[in-house]
């Protein structure tokens, strides 16, 4: 089989295999295959926006965090969620896209962000199970890209996975706060589980059999585990961290296997997952409202900083010239 | 006749409290800024201000000497009992208002920090060490973007213009000096709000001349915040939204 796969490859594109099989980094001015090139700006483009998109639900309870420790914390890993969307436009460009157009593509619907943040955040709570849940998810899915193909991506993610890891502790962190507390707050905490719970584990993406991206981008390494095996990982390591809060996991089904060792769980509702990707999740219209009117409010500034700029270098040549 | 604990106690709820409000107010742009750097720098400044909050409520209450937190202070006070400047209370309108409102405010900031410094009070003096730094890094960001924005296209000039306009009459409470100013003057702690005015009116207009506004002729300050007599209608809904967790649940631990 392989051999009659490579027949039908270039000789550059053999060459391009061989230098990932070996380990070798992609560098933006190497030659690769455009449809490498265009699976790239695909999930870093998808990725960069969902940092920018997670900023909203998160955004939602900065002006209600309950102390002034938890409001700076908060607003410190939002900030945070926007360096890495930073990050990741300019890893984006070096593929030859730039910041504006994937802008357009977002508001546009001609790119996604991940479906995690079209779900609302209702309580305080909700802040503690995005940090523990869905950084967590987000960690599982990013650690192994600090080993992906391109270089540019992967020197993004080792900065990226810094951060969150801190996130993680933090939500992981209010979680705890909350579950030792009043009747009321543990009633809170254990809400938050229970809606964050299966769109966490949407979050590693369908079923490795559904999946359609999969097998080439991992042979490109672009993708380096399947989705099945980090859903699994992200189980078998949050369920004790439940246990530990002492909440209990929305899931009749969920038992330990004492012979693999691993968690057996539900999978999601998929049925769920594919709605709210095509636009009919609980808060689709308004997180990407958000975003374009942010865009669309600002355009008077950037036009005016831009053209304040021009002048300023029109100025610095006739002073030079 | 107010007591020197009295007066220190509402000296530095005035500072926590502008630290605070203006903190809050600029966190609301996490997520909506007009492009992704001047995101990333808003929340930056509000981290700025927020930390500063911790350190003057901190000390304020422990002057005030009832057992209580920099955090009961923030959540548990209604809007009588705050006392920060209208100007920093009126809700961010545009980008361009919220700009300026950072510029007027960091102007003076600048010149009383730096004279906080020598502060007959060694915890003033520090707090306000500290302060100037980030305040400096503020009034270079919020002067510029003024300048450019000013200086931009007809249309960003012209939110420019009505931004100034519409702070104007909030900026003058900056300088009203009181009884308690008074007496922290007489104490040695800080000087006169009103000694700032000059230094604060020259590097104003040396930005609104750069940006190609128009400084408003007007003298008329609206006040009520620095002493809590009369704020606006906006800072009873900011604390509403602000103190929701504390009020709905006495005593929780977060």
């Amino acid at each position: 089989m392989a051999s009659t796969e490579n027949t039908e490859l270039s000789e550059q594109e053999i060459a391009f295999q061989a230098r990932i099989d070996r380990g070798e980094k992609i560098e933006p001015k190497d030659w690769m295959p455009d449809a490498y090139r265009r699976s790239l700006i695909r999930q870093i483009g998808q990725h960069a926006h969902s940092e920018i998109v997670g900023q909203l639900p998160e955004g939602n309870w900065i002006t209600r965090a309950p102390t002034l420790e938890r409001k700076a914390n908060l607003l410190a890993k939002v900030q945070d969620e926007a360096g890495h969307g930073l990050y990741l436009y300019c890893a984006a460009e070096t593929l030859g896209i730039t910041r504006d157009e994937m802008f357009e593509m977002l508001h546009n619907g001609k790119m996604k962000y991940s479906s995690i943040f079209n779900y609302p955040t209702l309580t305080w709570a909700d802040m503690g199970a995005v940090g523990w849940l869905v950084d967590g998810a987000a960690i599982m899915n990013q650690v192994p890209l600090q080993r992906t193909s391109y270089g540019p991506y992967a020197r993004a993610m080792v900065r990226i996975c810094k951060e969150e890891s801190f996130h993680q502790r933090q939500g992981f962190h209010i979680m705890m706060t909350m579950s030792n507390g009043s009747g009321e707050q543990k009633r809170m905490a254990q809400d938050a589980l229970n809606r964050f719970w299966y769109p966490a584990l949407m979050m590693f993406g369908p079923s490795d059999k559904d999946s359609v991206h999969s097998a080439q981008s991992m042979a490109w390494k672009i993708k380096m585990n399947s989705n099945d095996e980090l859903r699994q990982k992200f189980v078998d390591e949050t369920v004790p961290q439940a246990e530990y809060l002492g909440l209990t996991i929305p899931d009749d089904q969920l038992s330990l296997d004492s012979d693999t060792g691993h968690y057996r769980f539900s999978e999601p509702d998929w049925e769920e997952f594919h709605q709210v990707i095509n636009g009919n999740g609980p808060c689709n219209e308004e997180r990407l409202n958000a975003r374009i009117k942010a865009w669309d409010d600002g355009a008077w500034v950037r036009e005016g900083m831009m053209a304040h700029a021009n002048k300023r270098s029109a100025k610095k040549q006739v002073a030079v010239g | 006749m107010m007591t020197a604990n009295e007066a220190l106690f509402q000296f530095l709820l005035r500072q926590g409290d502008n630290a605070l409000v203006l903190g809050h107010r600029t966190s609301q742009w996490c997520g909506v800024g007009p492009v992704l750097e001047e995101d990333i720098a808003l929340a930056n400044t509000a981290l700025d201000l927020i930390g500063q909050t911790q350190l003057w409520l901190a000390y304020a209450a422990e002057v005030q000497g009832e057992g209580k937190s920099a955090n009961d202070l923030a959540f548990l006070r209604d809007a009588y009992d705050f006392r920060n400047l209208l100007l920093l209370e009126v809700p961010n309108g545009n980008f361009g208002q919220a700009i300026m409102r950072q510029c007027l405010f960091d102007a003076f900031q600048v010149p009383w920090l730096t004279e906080l410094q020598t502060s007959s009070n060694q915890q003033v003096a520090d707090i306000s060490a500290k302060s100037l730094k980030e305040a400096l890094y503020h009034w270079e960001r919020s002067s510029e973007t003024v300048i450019s924005l000013g200086d931009g296209t007809e249309e960003s000039h012209a939110y420019m213009q009505a931004a100034v306009d519409f702070c104007w009459p909030y900026a003058g409470e900056m300088f009203c000096d009181d009884a308690v100013d008074e007496a922290i003057n007489t104490a040695g702690i800080a000087p006169l709000p009103s000694s700032i005015r000059q230094t604060w009116i020259d590097q104003v207009e040396s930005v609104l001349s750069e940006a190609t506004l128009t400084k408003p002729n007007s003298d008329f300050a609206q006040r009520g915040g620095r002493d809590g007599i009369r704020h606006t209608e906006h800072l009873g809904h900011m604390l509403a939204t602000m103190q929701v967790l504390q009020r709905s649940f006495p005593g929780a631990t977060w």
